[in-house]
């Protein structure tokens, strides 16, 4: 099928989708006028029940969290899925990393950027630490503290320390890190059940105050594992790629 | 350093002529920075697009009460994604050196 | 204004999907796929949005302030960064079929078998 017999056959399938899709349109209550009474009933009961004041991060590890434990296995399994598929191919070498960096004959990164890019290392994992450990109080969470963590690694590679970045992230030890961030979400769900309680429930106490840190249980909790986990997953994921400029052409086929 | 100011970052009693134009242009500019995005056919120059399109998609999330969603998309959009892009196309342009 | 937003949803979805069927660039499909993601974000949002509205956090006023629909924040929230690694795997897997085919226009590697 040439390109532009592919071109007519999707413009004609798309014409259709879109006669249907405005057709349905149509009975649409309209932009705004939200009809739903689940989001107004979590809306009122959740601060009461969670001591949770961010009510999204409590819909997320608290009352759909086995929903977020499916989420968090698929980004788990995507990890994996990067390391098991660019795993070296029979007769590539890889090159040590001193030599890759020294003959690349690319333009050594520019003090500016240097200076910037490590002096920005340090706030950056305090910005994700505070991300992944305050899910109950403000707009933030496991997941984006997670990748705000992963971000102050890849600073240390936009610098230009590729051998540093190298350095800190042994691969065996990412994987255990974010072995521990799944393992522990499915743990805490399976404590509970130890308990007698259903799976994943809210079993932790509450705490004193509604929005404090150390309130709303296990969602706090959750959390903190599930920044772990995204953190390792990028971490592991951006390390694959970069290893794979270093791998060298051995055309021995 | 806590972030509860958030509930009245877009003032939810403004008037509401004012959030809908805001709404209403930030809508048009994601239209319009996706079809850019699609037309764009060199990687590398799409990759640049589609981080604008990223910080675009924030803005517009910000004008629906999402600042959560705004946080994630910020970082992931902005950063993880166009750098794992950048890294593949090195990836294969070495190869074809 | 009532559909505005549902109509911008489609027109990334269709964007989106040309760009996925007309393109010559493994990487630039990729890209394209984004897109048609993002016009899912667009829409489960826009779905719970109240007009008036504020955000569902409760740390500074009272919890009987009208909010906008929290759960549909929370599946976006999950999805946009889920997504974000499905999109590396799918690009691990551009790397390989490029070295083992050399080529990474998608109309050409339709042709290999095995």
């Amino acid at each position: 099928m040439n390109p532009a017999v592919r071109r007519w056959v999707f413009l004609a399938g798309a014409a259709g989708l879109a006669a249907f899709y405005l057709w349905g349109l149509t009975g649409l209550p309209g932009f705004g006028s939200y009809p739903g009474p689940y989001g107004d009933i979590i809306n009122r009961i959740a601060v009461a029940q969670t001591n949770a004041t961010g009510v999204v991060s409590a819909v997320n590890f608290a009352y759909r969290a086995f929903d977020t434990l499916g989420e968090e296995f698929i980004l788990f399994a995507a990890a994996v899925g990067v390391s098991i598929v660019l795993r070296h191919l029979r007769g590539e070498r890889q090159r040590p990393a001193r030599d890759e960096s020294m003959d690349r004959n690319v333009a050594p990164t520019s003090d500016a950027i240097r200076m910037v890019s490590l002096i920005l290392v340090g706030p950056t994992l305090v910005m994700g630490w505070y991300l992944a450990s305050h899910a109950q109080t403000s707009p933030s969470g496991g997941f984006q503290g997670g990748v705000v963590l992963a971000t102050a690694f890849i600073l240390i590679y936009l610098a230009g320390e590729f051998l540093v970045f190298e350095r800190i992230s042994p691969l065996a030890a990412i994987d255990a890190a974010e072995a521990v961030g799944a393992g522990g979400f499915a743990a805490i769900g399976v404590s509970a059940v130890a308990m007698g309680l259903p799976y994943l429930t809210n079993f932790l106490p509450l705490g004193s105050r509604p929005g404090a840190v150390s309130s709303s249980g296990t969602i706090a909790l959750i959390s903190f594992f599930v920044g772990i986990e995204v953190a390792a997953a990028f971490v592991v994921i951006v390390s694959e790629l970069l290893e794979q400029t270093l791998l060298s052409r051995q055309e021995s086929r | 350093m806590s972030m509860s100011g958030c509930a009245a970052v877009i003032p939810h009693s403004a008037p509401l002529g004012l959030m809908n134009v805001l709404q209403v242009t930030i809508l048009i500019l994601v239209a319009a920075g996706a079809t850019v995005v699609v037309l764009v056919r060199d990687p590398v120059r799409q990759v640049i697009a589609l981080s604008v399109y990223g910080v675009l998609l924030a803005v517009l999330f910000l004008a629906f009460q999402a600042p959560d969603v705004t946080l994630s998309e910020l970082t992931v959009g902005a950063v993880v994604v166009p750098l794992l892009l950048l890294l593949t196309l090195a990836k294969v342009r070495r190869r074809e050196e | 204004m009532g559909v505005f937003p549902f109509v911008v949803v489609a027109w990334i979805l269709a964007v989106g999907l040309y760009g996925i069927v007309t393109s010559r660039h493994l990487v630039h499909q990729i890209v394209c796929l984004i897109v048609v993601q993002s016009s899912t974000y667009v829409l489960l949002l826009g779905v719970g949005y109240r007009r008036g509205a504020a955000a569902p956090y409760f740390s500074d006023v009272s919890v009987h302030t009208p909010a906008v629909d929290p759960v549909v924040q929370a599946l976006a929230l999950t999805d946009v960064v889920v997504e974000a690694a499905v999109t590396a795997l799918l690009l691990a897997f551009a790397v390989q079929a490029h070295k083992r085919f050399g080529t990474l226009d998608p109309q050409e590697l339709v042709q290999f078998k095995g």
